[in-house]
């Protein structure tokens, strides 16, 4: 099969490569970056575990073909965290329990940001509707809405943010 | 102890660092393995060829059941499921063949290239079909109490009829998933998504013809099981290990969502046909049920998982006279299997609707109805199989949550809201849950552990349980570090290896935290010992003045210390290589066995469980009655897990179980065709629970005060029960239909009371008022 270049920033990296023009985002994450952080639940669009930032929106990148993404910038889950600093979203997650067997998690985390990105001070309907695509088997997402909903009051204060010395780099 | 600290693993999963198998770094030469199935329910294999697609470009194998080493076989109770199909397949989604190549492109071109012969044969997809041809897979069971023909007889009313139940998904977020890597000879290491580490092994060694010591099964995490991986894990994990062992290469193999839903096993599908007789206040006189399961083409855990519905048929409440006959039947559907709750939902299902039919007919509030029918505290506490009901929260928990949940003025103003509007109708509901906490099969209940503290004063906790979510391993963190009284970062929880911890039973039955802390808990008592001993000679040889005694030696705040004399204390950390130096062991096993249950199958009688956990929920909803979608508007739960180790973690457990309940109850619709296959086999048919599902309004709170005695640390196991606090939401739905005719009649209805199956229900009744007004008017 032809392959092609493209250029892409990933977590604020640029990279340049070379991909089978086939090769869906998802793919392109996982296996060719190895950047594992983004779940492959369903591959058809429908349970938002792939979910990434495209240019700052929530995309299903198991729906969008990795030479659509040149020229774009991505970020995913792995591009949250500063280091050992959580962001207050990924804090909120802690503090409300909204993990459980964490698969949706990254999923989650990414289509809030998108929401958070956009709207400093969502309603709890705005941050249920933000992740109705995002399918969590666990928790019965009350905890995660929570989260979402209360990191709203600390977006941009990095304040809020706290350094976990027991996090692993 | 109770502590809100986070998910142990909760870091690793915000920053997307926690691995699950798909995740794990691969090797140069890693296949990837795929799994060829049945397209038909049931067929004779009349021939297969093989040799095109062995072939294909980057085909490394391609395995028939021919290339099986050991046995063909991997049934974990009867052994009835082959591995690989043979001569015939009995299900559309049955293994046939395994392919391994660099890709799973090239494992799907390959796949093309397999040619089989069938001559497709009769098959049985309904159970009414499976009664009708008497296809039992083993034989029926009662379980009877008192005279219930009689007492029928003697009933001043008596209702009957007949409840459909439906299957359901589990719907893991990881699809089921294996990674097998060689070892040296015949070693082999299977990395797997599986609750049953220790039944994964054997079955792994059954077909590859090994034997257990040569075979180590990890697990990390789940990411997510819900019973589906508590048997079926064992199938992923056996087809790469095949294609480990004829390859020589790492082969990973990780279901697409489509496939697993179609090979997997569901939540079995019950037809239940009841009868039961009560007094003119409601009180229940008598129940008699015939319980018909749906187990598929194999019998897995299916009479488990009926003796566990027989057990929970009546819910919360006394039957004086109880009669329980239940048939599992076989059909040519994949082999159901555990799932949250494990028949207790269905079984529970059977006597609310019976309650809730009761009131109807009384036309009572059904809150009255199950008030006077709970299990009382002194007198009528004996369940129909001979357990006592000991402390009893139903009542405690009524009081409190019909006050907190304000039922009586919802009510109210529920009533005048359906008088005042024609095309939308609400209901209301309060249902009670008692579950029984043990594995049925008593042998099951047992743990093991492995604890190890290393001379930096750091602690490695093995244990045979499984981390699928439930946060168990957090919980056994916290034993653990509450045990040796140190911090809770001194501790971690190792993953789940059968080189470590072996003959463990399943993570199932709710009982996780239960047997292995407890396990845990032994283990760190004979370390505790052992320091403490070392200890007390450590502080009597350095100032012989008072004798330490080593039943003084207490252990708290990273310290250990002489309880009688606080100054004589050492750091934890600072005591660990004194102990290494004084050549004491810092490794124990540790070893739990539930005391006092005794259950004897045949009779039905006994002590089966060693415990019951209690709920109650209320839900209110919002019937369009021309379209028949639902909202869901409140929900009030309030849930018994006795001294909560982590109360975040049991409300996360409670809120994400009622939901997986709701979703069953609901929307969950699992629909095969007329040749057997799966209709609903993706997330675009088959609908779980989103978060716009969940009541605009969400309550959950845990009873207060009620430790549980001789468990852990005085808690409860929380996972499944709260499933079945879902039977509230289906029947405020059935409510709110029954007011389109203003609870004159009773209402068709099923599990999952779909769009579809609520407005069928309101048609037909308004089919039976206009039958009735005009057969009124001829009069
Ligand atoms: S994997 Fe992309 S939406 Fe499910
Ligand atoms: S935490 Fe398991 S799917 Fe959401």
């Amino acid at each position: 099969m032809k392959t092609i270049a493209i250029k892409v920033t990933i977590n604020k990296k640029q990279q340049q490569l070379v991909i089978k023009p086939n090769l869906t985002l998802l793919d392109l994450l996982r296996e060719e970056l190895g950047l594992t952080g983004t779940k492959c639940g369903c591959e058809i669009g429908e349970c938002g575990a792939c979910t990434v930032l495209l240019n700052g929106q929530a995309v299903n990148s198991c729906l969008v073909l990795a030479p659509q993404v040149d020229g774009q910038e991505i970020v995913t889950v792995e591009g949250l965290a500063v280091g050992n600093l959580l962001t207050p979203l990924q804090d909120s997650f802690l503090d409300h329990d909204a993990v459980h067997c964490g698969f949706c998690t990254p999923g989650m985390l990414m289509s809030a940001q998108g929401l958070l990105d956009h709207s400093l001070d969502p309603t709890e309907s705005d941050v249920r509707t933000a992740i109705s695509g995002n399918l969590c088997r666990c928790s019965g997402y009350q905890q995660i809405v929570d989260a979402i909903k209360d990191t709203k009051v600390s977006v941009n204060d990095t304040n809020k943010a706290r350094i976990h010395t027991e996090k692993r780099t | 102890m109770s502590q809100q600290i986070p998910h142990e693993s909760a870091i690793l999963h915000v920053t997307g660092e926690a691995r699950y198998i798909d995740d794990l770094p691969a090797s140069d030469n890693l296949l990837l393995g795929r799994v060829v199935y049945s397209p038909h329910a049931h067929a004779r294999i009349i021939s297969f060829d093989l040799l095109k697609a062995r072939k294909a470009p980057g085909v490394v194998a391609i395995l028939s059941f021919k290339d099986i080493p050991g046995h063909n076989q991997m049934g974990p109770v009867v052994k009835d499921e082959p591995c690989l199909a043979e001569t015939q397949v009995t299900f559309a989604g049955q293994a046939m063949f395994l392919i391994a190549a660099a890709s799973d492109a090239q494992c799907r071109a390959a796949e093309k290239l397999i040619e089989v012969k069938y001559e497709l044969l009769d098959s049985i997809l309904s159970i009414e079909d499976a009664i009708e041809k008497n296809n039992l897979l083993g034989p029926p069971r009662t379980m009877n109490r008192g005279d219930a023909d009689t007492a029928m007889k003697n009933s001043p009313h008596v209702i009957k009829g007949e409840l459909r139940t439906g299957a359901a998904e589990h719907w893991y977020l990881e699809s089921q998933a294996a990674l097998s890597v060689p070892g040296e000879g015949p070693e082999i290491t299977v990395y797997s998504s599986s609750q049953n580490p220790t039944e994964t092994q054997a079955v792994v060694g059954e077909v590859l013809g090994i034997k257990k010591k040569d075979v180590v099964v990890e697990v990390r995490r789940m990411g997510g099981a819900f019973g589906g991986k508590e048997t079926q894990a064992n199938h992923t994990a056996c087809w790469s290990a095949l294609l480990c062992r004829a390859t020589g290469r790492p082969v990973k193999i990780r279901l697409f969502r489509d496939d697993d839903m179609i090979m997997t096993g569901k939540r079995h599908r019950f037809l239940i046909r009841y009868e039961a007789g009560f007094d003119d206040e409601g009180k229940i006189r008598v129940v008699k049920l015939e319980l018909n399961s749906d187990a598929g083409a194999a019998a897995d855990l299916s009479f488990a998982i009926m003796e566990r519905a027989m057990l929970h048929c009546d819910n919360s409440y006394f039957v004086p006279n109880m009669a329980v006959l239940a048939r599992v039947w076989k059909t040519n559907l994949p082999s159901n299997t555990a799932f949250r709750g494990f028949g207790g939902p269905q079984g529970m299902a059977a006597i609310e609707t019976i309650i809730d039919r009761i009131a109807r007919v009384l036309h009572k509030d059904s809150l009255d109805i199950r008030k006077m029918n709970f299990y009382g505290l002194g007198d009528n506490n004996v369940t129909h199989y001979g357990q006592v009901v000991e402390n009893n929260h139903l009542h405690t928990m009524y009081d409190q949550l019909v006050k907190s949940s304000e039922y009586a003025t919802r009510r109210k103003s529920i009533e005048e809201f359906n008088q005042a509007n024609e095309f939308y109708k609400k209901g209301l509901a309060l249902t009670p849950v008692k579950f029984g906490i043990s594995f049925t099969t008593t042998h099951l209940n047992q743990a093991g552990a492995l604890v190890n503290i290393y001379n930096d004063g750091t602690v490695l906790v093995n244990h045979g349980g499984t981390e699928m979510g439930q946060g168990l391993h957090t919980k056994i963190q916290q034993i653990a570090a509450a045990e040796l009284g140190v911090s809770i970062d001194r501790v971690r929880v190792n993953a789940t290896n059968t080189s470590k911890v072996p003959n463990t039973s399943a993570t199932a039955a709710s009982s996780g935290t239960d047997l292995n802390g407890m396990a845990v808990k032994n283990a760190i008592e004979i370390l505790k010992d052992r320091i403490s001993a070392t200890v007390a000679i450590l502080f009597n040889e350095k100032d012989a003045s008072v004798t330490t005694d080593k039943i003084e030696i207490v252990f708290e705040n990273d310290f250990i210390s002489d309880a009688k004399h606080l100054d004589r204390r050492i750091g934890f950390a600072e005591a660990m290589p004194q102990m290494v130096l004084r050549q004491v062991s810092l490794s124990s096993t540790g070893y739990y066995r539930t005391p006092g249950i005794k259950w004897d199958k045949t009779k039905g009688w006994g002590k089966p469980f060693h415990y019951y956990a209690f709920g109650m929920a209320v839900s209110e909803v919002l019937v369009d009655a021309l379209t028949g979608a639902v909202k869901f508007l409140r929900a009030d739960i309030l849930h018994d897990v006795g001294d909560s180790i982590n109360p975040g973690i049991d409300i996360g457990q409670v809120e994400g179980g009622f939901i997986q309940g709701v979703g069953w109850v609901t929307t969950e619709e699992i629909k095969w065709d007329a040749t057997g296959n799966l209709m609903t086999h993706s997330p675009d048919t088959y609908k779980i629970p989103t978060a716009q599902d969940i009541p605009l309004d969400f309550r959950v709170a845990l009873l207060q005060g009620v430790p549980n005695p001789d468990v852990i640390r005085k808690s409860k196991a929380v996972a499944e029960p709260p499933l079945m606090l879902s039977l509230s939401t289906w029947l405020a739905i059935k409510d709110a239909v029954s007011a389109t005719a203003n609870h004159e009649f009773e209402p068709d209805f099923s599990i999952p009371a779909t769009n579809e199956i609520i407005l069928l229900s309101i048609e037909k009744l308004k089919h039976r008022k206009k039958a009735r007004t005009s057969h009124q008017m001829l009069e």
